[in-house]
């Protein structure tokens, strides 16, 4: 494939871009990104960062003229690292892990959009910290399947996906006793 | 220093083995980025903070084993000179950003060099396995070891809902890249790469040259990788990348049987005017390099030439880089003097092979 823009060189950098909702797909040279000024992540033009930070600028598509408007809406700063929203909307880097806790309210949206739509962590839980987060874990997963199964009549397979979450928090509250 | 003995000390151990579809794809890589709960991330840290870091992961981590890998040796960034640096950026064991930009910046390496744990790059801690051909499960397996091993020793930074908790939001989660390099000099010849590449975009991957973000696929080299990191599993991450790379192994191969069909002379012909390039030109330049390099790999795969080591695709495309050319002359070289060098240095090389 050639880059289209200047139709000479083979294109090496290859990616969409969502503006206003309109997709727009870009096959360019490296050579051509570097004179355009912008696309070429990880230089001094346009980054990753700088592609996120509109993202993070939230509500308005346009991240130059959200900027403006952001200050008031969003006075949330993180009392551990110091870093504000703004500055994390910038850099598109938190400070700490309490930036997390604190920047909530506004990371559904953005998680949403870089992440397919997913909010929330599906994979590995740390093992020392995360004990008996695994089996709550599970019991929601149950818990779904036992609707679902409500929802299409099957009866039986609800019992026993009932006994099996009324088994594991047996041992949840067992392990905790002893 | 004897060319034998250079390459034998610049190429990582775990690469001069061959794994499973090592005709198409050259190495399998697994990074897991974790941070940990008590200091800031290392974009805002303090340097005492970035110091307190290093400090509990070297004690953590430095000359330990972990079963069969270790002892694990720390490299400290401000301790080496930029032809190191650029040397181990090279051979992928560490980011551009960590050479450049880290504070307090590390690395932990094993003998092997499958294994490279940055300290202070993004975030406090990239686990980083790499294994040659396709072996994605197994390197999850390593780095997910890995991580429970030092997270005997640590609180990671980690929430219920988020996951593990990056400095960047694009790597929460999971905190897993999981990425393959791929060889499709068939694809590419036949054009249908630009067909595929976007194809694979949509289905949330990344396709990119050899040396990550925005560099070219040079010798026809792609690295595919995970875009996501929440809301999969890391075994779904690393499954749905292989269903992927699968399916492209097979077109790669259709294609080269396409091409070994209908254009066999043509074929042919191209395999041995780059292989004859690379024998005598004098002056050559990375990317003409790497083309022929490319050829001649497609070549000894393909069972046009014979007596050469497949090897010599990924080892000369890391040996002829600037870095590793300064390195073994030992001095600072022109671009000019470079092209010089990397000719001298591929026809020394095939010269080694055939004697």
């Amino acid at each position: 494939m050639y880059c289209q823009e200047c139709h000479e060189r083979p294109a090496t950098l290859h990616f969409t871009k969502i503006l206003n909702g309109q997709k727009m797909e870009f096959h360019i040279c490296e050579q051509c990104a570097k004179e355009k000024g912008e696309f070429l992540p990880g230089s001094n033009s346009f980054s990753i960062h700088q592609l996120l930070s509109g993202l993070l600028y939230g509500d308005s598509a346009i991240p130059g003229a959200a900027g403006a408007g952001l200050q008031p809406s969003t006075g949330l700063s993180c009392p551990e690292c110091g870093m504000t929203y703004q500055q994390f909307a910038k850099t598109s880097r938190f400070g700490c892990s309490q930036c997390y806790r604190v920047f909530d309210p506004k990371l559904d949206s953005v998680l949403r959009r870089l992440h397919g739509g997913n909010t929330k962590h599906a994979g590995k839980i740390p093992k020392r910290l995360g004990n008996g987060l695994q089996e709550k874990r599970e019991i929601e997963k149950l818990k779904q399947a036992m609707q679902q199964y409500i929802v299409h009549e099957e009866f039986e397979k609800a019992a026993e996906t009932r006994d099996r979450i009324r088994q594991i928090e047996k041992q949840i509250s067992e392990g905790k006793g002893e | 220093m004897s060319l034998e003995r250079f390459i034998s000390e610049a190429i990582s151990p775990w690469m001069k083995e061959d794994g499973p579809d090592s005709d198409i794809v050259l190495s399998s890589r697994i990074r897991l980025a974790r941070n940990l709960e008590q200091y800031t991330f290392p974009s805002v840290a303090s340097e005492e903070d970035a110091k307190a870091v290093v400090h509990k992961l070297e004690q953590t981590c430095g000359g330990q084993l972990y079963g069969d890998y270790g002892p694990f040796e720390i490299l400290y960034l401000n301790t080496l000179n930029p032809l190191e640096k650029r040397v181990l950026v090279e051979k992928h064991l560490i980011s551009p950003n960590l050479a450049e930009e880290s504070t307090y910046g590390a690395v932990l390496l094993n003998k092997e060099e499958s294994v490279s744990i940055m300290i202070n790059e993004e975030d406090h801690l990239r686990i980083q396995c790499l294994f040659p051909g396709l072996q994605l499960s197994e390197a999850l397996t390593l780095a997910s070891g890995l991580d429970d091993w030092i997270e005997e020793k640590v609180d990671y930074a980690f929430d219920e809902e988020r996951g593990y908790l990056t400095s960047c939001p694009t790597n929460v989660g999971t905190g897993l890249r999981a990425s393959v390099m791929m060889h499709l000099p068939a694809l590419v010849i036949t054009k249908q790469i630009s067909r595929i590449i976007p194809a694979i975009n949509q289905l949330g991957l990344v396709v990119r040259g050899i040396y990550g973000e925005g560099t070219e696929a040079q010798g026809n080299v792609f690295q595919i990788s995970n875009q996501m990191t929440l809301g999969k599993s890391e075994e779904d991450i690393v499954e749905d990348l292989r269903g992927v790379v699968l399916q492209l192994i097979q077109q790669e191969k259709a294609a080269r049987k396409g091409l070994q069909e209908a254009l066999r002379i043509q074929l042919e012909d191209r395999i041995y005017r780059s292989y004859g390039v690379l024998e005598h030109s004098r002056i050559i330049q990375s990317k003409e390099a790497s083309q022929c390099l490319s050829d001649v790999r497609l070549g000894i795969d393909l069972g046009f030439i014979e007596g050469i080591s497949r090897s010599i695709l990924n080892e000369l495309m890391i040996l002829t880089q600037p870095g590793f050319l300064q390195q073994y002359a030992n001095e600072r070289l022109t671009p000019e003097e470079r092209d010089i060098r990397r000719a001298t240095l591929i026809r020394e090389r095939l010269k080694l092979e055939e004697g």
